[in-house]
C-alpha cells in the first residue's frame, strides 16, 4: 500500500512507542542473584513469615527442581537462566506503610502516571462518573499500597495484599491456598510457590455482594527481576465479587520473567468475575526485550450453581503462556472464559483456557478472538473435558482468528475428551483477514489507516469486549487500537 | 468542483483508465454511464483515493486544491464522498457507532470539534427517517445481514450524514425496486444544492428518470468518449452503447 509506511513511521514518531515504558529511581531492597533455598528463605525471612509458610515453600522448591520446563506451547524463547534472575526486590522501607501519606511520593508519581488512581476520591483516570475501585498496588515484589480497606472491611469483606494475609487471616489463607493450583501442578506454578513475594487476597463472606470493583495493578520495575505474585479469592456462599487485573512493566532490552499464579474458589451460589488487561512490555518491533508471561490461572467452582467468569484482554508480553481455567465440580456451576489476545512485531501467544466438568448440569462457554499482526504467532489452545459422571454437560466455543498481516499466523488447538455420553459439545472455528476491501469502505468514511484498523478489529472483539467492566472496557478498546499501531500492510 | 485531468490509472499493472478529462462545476449533477468493464468503477474508487488504484499520469483536482496525492480519508475532509456499489461489512460495529466515527473523524480533519452523543443522535435520526431507515437497522452492525436495498439506503443516510461537497455514486440504483428506487432517489435530489455537486456513475437510465442530470458522458474503455444533455441517456437507452459511441 502507498502511503503505508510513511503512515506508520508517523504513528511510531508520535505514539509507536510502548506508553508505560519509564522507569522509576527509587532505592531498592534486593535478594541476591539466583535462586536456592536460601533465597527462599530469605524472602520469607523478609516478609517475617511463619514457619508453615517457609515449609510450603520449600516443599514447592524442592518439587520444582525435579521438574522440567514445559515445551509443549508453541512459543519459542532462548532458554531461561534461573539463576541470573533477582526473586526479590522491595522499595526500601521498613514496613508496608499505613496510610497513603506514607507512601514514598516517587511510588505514588509513578501509579499516577499509569493512571492508576491511589488516593481514594479519585477513580480511574479519564472516566467520567466510574465508580469507585479499590486498587492493590503491587510493585516488584511487594504490595506498596492497598485502599479503601476500611470501607471494604465494613461490609465483612478482606481485602488486602497476601503477605498480610499470611499474617492477618492464616487460617483462612492456609484452607485455601494451593488448594486450586497445587504445588507441583507445573514448572511454574512450582517455581511461583517458593518464590511468589506479593499478591492480593479477597475473601467475601457469605451473602456479600462486595460493593465495589476490586483491582490490583501489577508493576515490573527493576532490572533483571522476576514478578512472581499470588493471588486468591474466595468467594462464600452466596456472594459476588467483580476484580480486575492491570500489568505494566519498563521498556528494557532484556527479557523478565513473570510466573504467577491466580487462585479463584467459588462456593454455593457465588459468582467471581475476573477481569485481566495484560500490558506488560513486549519487547520492541525486532523482539528485542518484553516480558515472558508464564501464568496459572485457575478457578475451582467448588458449590453448586456457582460461577466464574475470566475476560481477558491480552495485547502485551514478548511471550505469554496462559490458560485461565475452569473446574466445576459444584453441581450446575458455570465456567466461562472471553479472550481477546492480540500479537504484533515479534509476539508470542499461546492462550487458551481449560473447562473441566466434574458434575452433572454444568456449563461453560469460551469464546476466544486472536488477533495476528506484524511477524506475531498467536495461538489458541482449549481444552474441554467431560468426567463420566458428570450428565447433561453442555460447553459452546466459538474461535476467531484474525489476521492483519500476511506474515504473522493463527493457530487453533482445541482438544474435547468426553466421557460422559450426554455432554453437547459444540466448537466453531474460523480464520479470517482484514480485507482491503474493510478498510478502504472505513477510509473512505474518513477513518485515517490506524483509526479503521482499531474499528475493525473492536467489532472482531466485541463479543468480549462486553464482558469487562465498563471502565476497563475503554480502557482496552484504545490499547487495542495501539497495540496495533503501525501493524498494517 | 472537481477536476480531472488526463488521468491514466492502472490496477494491477494494466491500465483502465485510459487518458479521462472531467470538469464538474458546484452545482451541477453528472451522469457517467458505460458497460462493465468500462473502467467506471475504477475511476470512482480513484477519485476517492484507493491506494491500489495506481495514477500512472494525470491529477485531480477538487475544491481548487490538488488532491491526486491525498490519502482517502483526507479528501473525505475536504468534502468528498464515494457510494459504494457494493457497501462493506463490519461486524460488530454498529452502524451508529461508525457514522459518529466517521463523522467526527471529518470535523477533526477540519479542526472543528466533536459532536456530542446527544447531538448526532437527533441528526442522524432525521436524516434516517428521511431515507425510511429504521432506528433498528442504526443500531445494526454495519451492512450485516442488510439487504441490496438496505445498503443502499445505508449508503444514502450516511451520505447525508457527512453532508458531502461532491457524493461521487457508484452504481447507486442497482439491485434496487422501484420503492427503493425513488427513496434513493429523494436522497440524492435532497443533497443537490447550488454549493454541492454529484458524480452518478450507472449502468441504466432508470435513475435518471427520478435524478435528472445535467450532463451525461459516455464511457467506454477507459475513456469518455462522448458528452451531451440528459437526452444522450434516453439515446443510449434506445440505441446502446455501440451506436452511440
Amino acid at each position: 500500500m502507498a502511503g503505508t509506511q510513511e503512515t506508520q513511521d508517523h504513528v511510531a514518531e508520535i505514539t509507536g512507542e510502548y506508553k508505560y515504558g519509564f522507569v522509576t529511581d527509587v532505592d531498592m531492597d534486593m535478594a541476591p542473584k539466583g535462586l536456592s533455598e536460601d533465597i527462599v528463605r530469605f524472602i520469607s525471612a523478609k516478609k517475617k513469615e511463619p514457619e508453615w509458610m517457609l515449609e510450603w515453600r520449600l516443599k514447592a522448591y524442592r518439587a520444582w527442581l525435579k521438574m522440567e520446563e514445559p515445551d509443549w506451547a508453541k512459543v519459542d524463547y532462548p532458554k531461561i537462566d534461573y539463576n541470573d534472575i533477582y526473586y526479590y526486590a522491595a522499595p526500601k522501607s521498613q514496613d508496608k506503610p499505613k496510610s497513603l501519606d506514607e507512601v514514598d511520593p516517587e511510588l505514588l508519581r509513578t501509579y499516577e502516571k499509569l493512571g492508576i488512581p491511589l488516593a481514594e476520591q479519585e477513580v480511574l483516570a479519564g472516566v467520567e462518573g466510574a465508580r469507585k475501585i479499590a486498587v492493590d498496588a503491587v510493585f516488584d515484589s511487594v504490595s506498596v499500597a492497598t485502599t479503601f480497606r476500611e470501607e471494604l472491611k465494613k461490609a465483612g469483606v478482606i481485602f488486602l495484599s497476601i503477605s498480610e494475609a499470611v499474617h492477618e487471616y492464616p487460617e483462612l489463607v492456609k484452607k485455601y491456598l494451593g488448594t486450586v493450583v497445587p504445588q507441583r501442578d507445573n514448572y511454574f506454578a512450582a517455581l511461583n510457590c517458593a518464590v511468589f513475594s506479593d499478591g492480593t487476597f479477597v475473601y467475601i463472606p457469605k451473602g456479600v455482594r462486595c460493593p465495589m470493583e476490586l483491582s490490583t495493578y501489577f508493576r515490573i520495575n527493576t532490572e533483571n527481576t522476576g514478578q512472581f505474585e499470588r493471588t486468591l479469592i474466595v468467594a462464600d456462599e452466596g456472594s459476588y465479587v467483580s476484580y480486575l487485573e492491570g500489568c505494566t512493566a519498563p521498556m528494557r532490552d532484556e527479557n523478565q520473567l513473570h510466573a504467577a499464579v491466580v487462585e479463584l474458589v467459588a462456593m454455593d451460589d457465588a459468582e467471581i468475575k475476573y477481569s485481566t488487561v495484560q500490558n506488560w512490555y513486549p519487547g520492541d518491533k525486532d523482539g528485542k526485550g518484553g516480558i515472558y508471561n508464564f501464568v496459572t490461572k485457575r478457578a475451582l467452582c467448588k458449590g453448586k450453581n456457582s460461577k466464574v467468569s475470566w475476560t481477558q484482554v491480552e495485547t502485551g508480553s514478548a511471550v505469554t503462556w496462559k490458560y485461565p481455567s475452569c473446574v466445576l465440580a459444584g453441581e450446575n456451576s458455570v465456567g466461562e472464559f472471553y479472550s481477546v489476545a492480540v500479537t504484533n512485531n515479534l509476539q508470542q501467544a499461546d492462550t487458551g483456557t481449560k473447562m473441566i466438568h466434574m458434575a452433572p448440569g454444568t456449563r461453560s462457554t469460551i469464546i476466544s478472538k486472536g488477533i495476528s499482526a506484524g511477524r506475531s504467532q498467536n495461538s489458541y489452545r482449549g481444552l474441554v473435558k467431560v468426567l463420566s459422571g458428570a450428565e447433561n454437560v453442555r460447553n459452546y466455543t466459538q474461535c476467531d482468528s484474525l489476521l492483519v498481516s500476511s506474515e504473522s499466523a493463527a493457530h487453533t488447538v482445541p482438544y474435547i475428551e468426553v466421557k460422559n455420553p450426554t455432554a453437547q459439545i459444540e466448537h466453531e472455528a474460523t480464520t479470517s483477514k482484514i480485507s482491503e476491501d474493510q478498510m478502504f469502505y472505513c477510509r473512505a468514511r474518513g477513518l485515517d489507516e490506524e483509526e479503521a484498523v482499531a474499528m475493525i478489529v473492536n467489532g472482531f472483539c466485541k463479543e468480549v469486549m462486553q464482558h469487562l467492566p465498563m471502565e476497563f472496557a475503554v480502557e482496552a478498546q484504545k490499547l487495542l487500537g495501539i497495540s496495533l499501531e503501525g501493524s498494517v500492510g | 468542483m472537481l477536476k480531472v485531468t488526463d488521468l491514466h490509472v492502472s490496477v494491477d499493472e494494466k491500465e483502465i483508465i485510459k487518458g479521462l478529462s472531467l470538469t464538474i462545476n458546484p452545482g451541477e449533477v453528472h451522469a457517467i454511464m458505460g458497460l462493465n468493464g468500462a473502467g467506471k468503477s475504477t475511476l470512482a474508487n480513484t477519485i476517492a483515493g484507493r491506494d491500489d488504484y495506481e495514477i500512472t499520469s494525470g491529477s485531480i483536482e477538487f475544491a481548487g486544491k490538488d488532491v491526486t496525492e491525498l490519502e482517502p480519508h483526507e479528501r473525505v475532509g475536504e468534502g468528498m464522498f464515494l457510494g459504494f456499489q457494493y457497501p462493506v461489512e463490519i461486524p460488530g460495529v454498529s452502524n451508529l457507532n461508525f457514522m459518529r466515527t466517521a463523522l467526527n473523524g471529518v470535523r477533526k480533519y477540519r479542526g472543528e470539534d466533536e459532536m456530542s452523543a446527544a447531538e448526532f443522535m437527533k441528526l442522524v435520526r432525521v436524516k434516517a427517517a428521511d431515507l425510511k431507515m429504521s432506528t433498528d437497522m442504526l443500531k445494526r452492525f454495519v451492512n450485516v445481514g442488510f439487504s441490496g436495498g438496505e445498503k443502499k439506503r445505508n449508503e444514502m443516510v450516511q451520505m447525508a450524514v457527512l453532508d458531502p461537497k461532491l457524493a461521487i455514486l457508484d452504481e447507486t440504483d442497482s439491485g434496487l425496486d422501484i420503492d427503493a428506487l425513488k427513496t434513493v432517489a429523494d436522497g440524492i435530489n435532497a443533497q443537490r444544492r447550488d454549493d454541492t455537486s454529484i458524480l452518478l456513475i450507472t449502468h441504466y437510465q432508470r435513475l435518471l428518470d427520478y435524478v435528472q442530470p445535467d450532463v451525461v458522458h459516455v464511457m467506454i474503455d477507459g475513456k469518455i468518449v462522448k458528452t451531451g444533455g440528459k437526452e444522450l441517456a434516453v439515446e443510449l437507452e434506445e440505441k446502446g452503447y455501440a451506436d452511440v459511441a
